[in-house]
């Protein structure tokens, strides 16, 4: 009987992070739409500001610095869930949970600052898909904390449990998930933004 | 990663780690020093390019190292379903860049020439259709 | 408080009123006759929380159908108008009414009627063929469902608050569709009706996508799976990667209308074209999502009614896989004229022709099959030889407008709306019609009359040729789509007129098919299907009975080839493994899926009425709903082995 709940366990863990999988792919495709409005976009400033004038590089890499580590720490919970380690998790996980935090308080800063000089997405075409692409990430970012922060909370409470490696799994996917596409916002977005 | 591997170490992360903070560094630093010097070492598109390549070197190593990507039989699927959508991808940014920066084709202007000229009158953009497709506009 | 909401959102106007009365005496005759039979409790209990994809599938094949109807009476006014405004006359509907009856028009049939009739066959069809008891994620398949409806009902509620909708065409085009030149509501009920549908439908297809990869019985590898199965995965893989494109596109008009942004707008650096663009990238897709489906369905039909395995099954398969490739290469001949050079226009005509070659190579395997077959031809059979017929009138319409310069002729005119409904019906609905009446006696265990079937079929065939063969002669005459009135010079009134019977015929055809349900179901004692496989079928969905136990296969199926149940039917092997039965979990019915719909339907009201304070609420109870989900464990039932063979003991007492 045992055995057959875990292997029950492992067919709906099989099933259940393939089905995410192809969810993550599916949100590759919405972000694709969106790098797509932002290229054709990017150089509608309509007498606005361009990115040359208000992108930080400095700034910029310190965020690009956080998220990359917070990936790089969840991806250590994960191995440690793996190990079945409940307080390295934990331990983890806060890390994460903190680096996601202190990267979402820097986006909406510059966002907050943006806008309080008058460049929000009202200002121009360019500005309407900066804060949408970016924006959209963020979004992204903030839902992966509030499922980090619930599930941080279910694991102090009741102990990693028969279903916790399945989820945490998930969740470690759509944080990496979430660094990649950083990679190109970085890239497309504050680089060549950048350059020019 | 995906399938619950349980042959998966510490060392990857590391090893991950600390190739994306290269790539993401080299980017960063072209880009500044680009942006700082007054006369440019790389062209715009050649740097663009660069970026672009970093990238998606940054990507690989993200998803062989971090997701533990692999070309095993039980990942044959998330394999297959990622090529996909890196095609679906590129046909959809790509495309639609093409497309639209083809919507102004008959405009006085668009774009330059095969040997670097801007065109700049509708004559001259007649004129360079001829030549370059044979046909009058 | 109330955002725009106020007692003037009550249309006035006696069309729209019209409507409004309608929907609100069908639904109250409804909610009446389940009162008045005391079927609450039942209808709560067995359909409305239940997750079992053949009663899900089912209720999205009635939802589909209530809306299609709705779709074919704004059909039956564009027809009337058309035919009598000419010249001095105006016929009965205003300019501005005419506009939102067309866009209502062709947004229902596609989304509502069309992917609600394929998700129904999915549902109702998909696990059985593959030999599993269920779909990979049963809950999400019974949100997406109710998602799906709380589009639907948006779509509905806007005539009555509100009495508008939108007025510029199925895909709302900026700059038509922003804020300064569509100031009321209709846009915005457009967009989220098909903004929470399309969410329904993108959960469908990740769940019907790992459903066919990992639950198929043991020993049905890939190439023994059934054509519709192979079919299904074809559209679900083009659900996946197109649908997302819609789900961006929509939110950035949406916040072009609500938050000021400028992704649309014609001034403040806004594109329209790029709208165009990737609206597009999703649509056409999106025509190849529905008729991929109807493909299998013919699949199925054919062989079976032939009495001959399918022709190629090989190059069926590379036949989706190309078509699914190259639909994502097509998109831009759309709009060929908006302006792109000729390189551009080059490229996407020439793959829009070589589109058409692996159709061609489905068309001929189907023929293939039907040659040296001994051919019944019952009614989905006749399905299928009014769709070779049209298709083949449709498509090489189709490849006429690859071409750019002739495209630059035809591009919205009549042409064209004769060409994608010859798509359309002749291949999606007469594809669905035939999957239909070719499951039905499956579903729900009795044959339909077949005589009313047949009269359908040939009021629709000829009905159809008579409603658009003259549009195909208009359109190269000159005459534009959406026109609500023409000059009497033209001399198109005769055309329009001959039109207009033909749809008068099509629901004729219509009154047959509500006609042979109600005969049948009077008659269902007489033409029970006693032994599940009324049709001497080839694949597993007939080795159960009809209407198949809850649990679809006592014993999950052992596969040895293509065609499984027939190869099942006519191996000597009579050891009919008495393997002692299992008992069986399945997923036990649940409300939050319907709750989820519901506040969706809350959440798009609110934000189209601006009612602010209302969608985040909304929001959080959706996330909410979805918390309470994840926390339970235990949302399974089991079903004791000694139930499992009552039933089975039972089923096969019917049989003999």
């Amino acid at each position: 009987m045992k055995e057959d709940t875990a292997k029950s366990e492992q067919v709906l863990q099989d099933k259940t992070v393939f089905g995410f999988w192809v969810y993550l792919m599916t949100d590759c495709v919405l972000f694709a739409t969106l790098f797509a409005t932002y290229a054709v976009l990017r150089n509608n400033t309509y007498g606005g500001p361009s990115g040359q004038v208000i992108f930080s590089l400095p700034f910029v890499l310190l965020e690009t610095l956080i998220l990359l580590t917070s990936s790089f720490s969840i991806g250590l919970a994960w191995l440690a869930a793996q190990k079945n380690n409940k307080q390295l998790v934990l331990k983890l996980m806060a890390v994460t949970i903190l680096l996601g935090a202190a990267f979402l308080v820097l986006e909406l800063r510059e966002f907050n600052h943006l806008a309080a000089e008058g460049n929000s997405w009202r200002r121009s075409a360019f500005l309407t898909s900066f804060f949408t692409l970016v924006g959209t990430h963020g979004l992204h970012i903030t839902a992966g904390l509030m499922w980090m922060a619930v599930m941080w909370l279910r694991i102090y409470k009741y102990g990693l449990f028969k279903s916790s490696l399945r989820k945490i799994t998930m969740l470690t996917l759509f944080w990496h998930f979430l660094d990649v596409v950083w990679i190109f916002i970085f890239s497309i977005v504050y680089l060549f933004g950048v350059i020019g | 990663m995906i399938n619950n591997q349980s042959s998966v170490k510490p060392r990857n992360y590391y090893i991950g780690f600390g190739l994306s903070l290269l790539l993401t560094l080299t980017a960063y630093l072209l880009v500044w020093r680009h942006a700082q010097s007054h006369h440019a070492v790389f062209t715009d598109s050649s740097l663009r390019i660069g970026v672009i390549v970093l990238a998606l070197l940054q990507l690989i190593v993200q998803l062989i190292f971090f997701l533990h990507l692999n070309f095993k039989q039980n990942l044959r699927w998330n394999l297959t379903v990622l090529s996909f959508a890196a095609i679906v991808v590129l046909i959809l940014v790509i495309g639609s860049i093409w497309i639209m920066t083809n919507l102004n084709y008959s405009h006085a202007g668009y774009g330059k020439t095969h040997d670097g000229h801007t065109l700049t009158s509708p004559s001259q953009t007649n004129q360079y259709i001829i030549q370059d497709e044979g046909v009058q506009p | 408080m109330w955002g725009k909401l106020n007692t003037n959102v009550i249309p006035h106007d006696l069309v729209t009123l019209g409507g409004v009365a309608s929907m609100a005496i069908i639904s109250l005759a409804a909610v009446g006759y389940i009162s008045y039979k005391r079927r609450w409790k039942w209808l709560w209990r067995e359909w409305i929380t239940s997750v079992d994809p053949k009663k899900i599938g089912v209720m999205y094949i009635l939802v589909a159908v209530l809306m299609g109807l709705r779709g074919v009476i704004d059909a039956a006014m564009m027809r009337t108008q058309q035919a009598i405004s000419v010249g001095p006359h105006h016929g009965f509907l205003e300019p501005d009414h005419y506009q939102q009856i067309f866009t209502a028009h062709g947004t229902i049939m596609i989304f509502f009627l069309a992917m609600g009739l394929m998700f129904g066959l999915f549902n109702l069809i998909v696990p059985l063929q593959i030999g599993s008891r269920d779909v990979a994620f049963p809950y999400l398949n019974a949100t997406s469902f109710w998602l799906f409806f709380a589009g639907a009902m948006l779509i509905n509620l806007s005539l009555a608050v509100g009495g508008q909708f939108a007025a510029t065409g199925w895909l709302a085009y900026p700059p038509l569709s922003e804020l300064s030149y569509s100031p009321g509501v209709g846009v915005d009920y457009w967009i989220w009706g098909l903004q929470i549908a399309g969410i329904g439908s993108l959960l469908s297809g990740i769940n019907f996508l790992v459903t066919i990869l990992k639950m198929r019985a043991p020993g049905m590898n890939l190439m023994k799976m059934p054509m519709f199965c192979w079919s299904v995965l074809g559209s679900l893989s083009l659900i996946i990667f197109a649908f997302p494109i819609l789900t961006a596109t929509l939110t950035m008009l949406a916040l072009d209308r609500t938050i000021g942004t400028h992704f649309f707008t014609s001034y403040f650096g806004g594109n329209p074209m790029m709208y165009v663009n990737l609206i597009w990238a999703w649509g056409h897709p999106e025509v190849y999502i529905l008729i991929l489906p109807a493909f299998g369905i013919f699949s199925e039909v054919v062989p079976t009614f032939s009495r001959k395995p399918l022709f190629g099954y090989t190059s069926m398969v590379w036949a989706i896989w190309g078509i699914v490739l190259l639909s994502f290469l097509v998109w831009l001949h759309h709009f060929f004229t908006m302006g792109a050079g000729a390189n551009v226009n080059a490229f996407f005509g020439i793959m829009t022709m070589a589109i058409a070659v692996p159709t061609g190579v489905k068309v001929f395997n189907w023929l293939f099959t039907m040659y040296r077959g001994r051919i019944q031809f019952k009614t989905p059979m006749l399905w299928f030889m009014g769709f070779v017929a049209t298709f083949t009138l449709g498509g090489v319409a189709g490849v006429v407008m690859a071409v750019p310069p002739a495209d630059f002729q035809l591009h919205n005119s009549l042409f064209l709306v004769a060409h994608f409904h010859t798509m359309i019906i002749g291949g999606v609905v007469f594809g669905m019609f035939a999957g239909l009446t070719y499951w039905f006696p499956k579903i729900f265990g009795f044959k339909l009359n077949e005589r009313l079937g047949r009269y359908a079929f040939w009021c629709w065939f000829i009905g159809f040729l008579l409603a658009f063969v003259p549009l195909y002669i208009l359109g190269l005459m000159g005459a534009t789509r959406r026109l609500d009135h023409y000059d009497a010079s033209l001399g198109w009134q005769q055309l329009f007129i001959v039109a207009a019977i033909g749809v008068a015929v099509i629901i004729a055809g219509i009154g047959f098919q509500i006609l042979q349900l109600y005969v049948s179901i009077k008659n269902r004692d007489k033409n029970i299907d006693k032994t599940g496989d009324p049709w001497n079928g080839r694949s597993l969905e007939w080795s159960t009975s009809s209407p198949p136990p809850i649990y679809n296969y006592a014993t999950i199926p052992v596969v040895k080839d293509r065609d499984a149940y027939w190869v099942m039917k006519h191996s000597k092997n009579e050891t009919s493994s008495e393997t002692p039965y299992v008992p069986i979990r399945l997923p036990r019915n649940t409300s939050l899926p319907i709750l989820t719909g519901f506040l969706a339907f809350v959440f798009g009201f609110a934000i189209i009425w601006h009612i602010f304070w209302l969608a985040p609420l909304c929001l959080l109870g959706i996330i909410a709903t979805l918390a309470i989900r994840t926390t339970g464990d235990d949302h399974d039932y089991t079903i004791p082995s000694s139930d499992v063979a009552k039933i089975e003991a039972a089923t096969r007492r019917g049989y003999a």
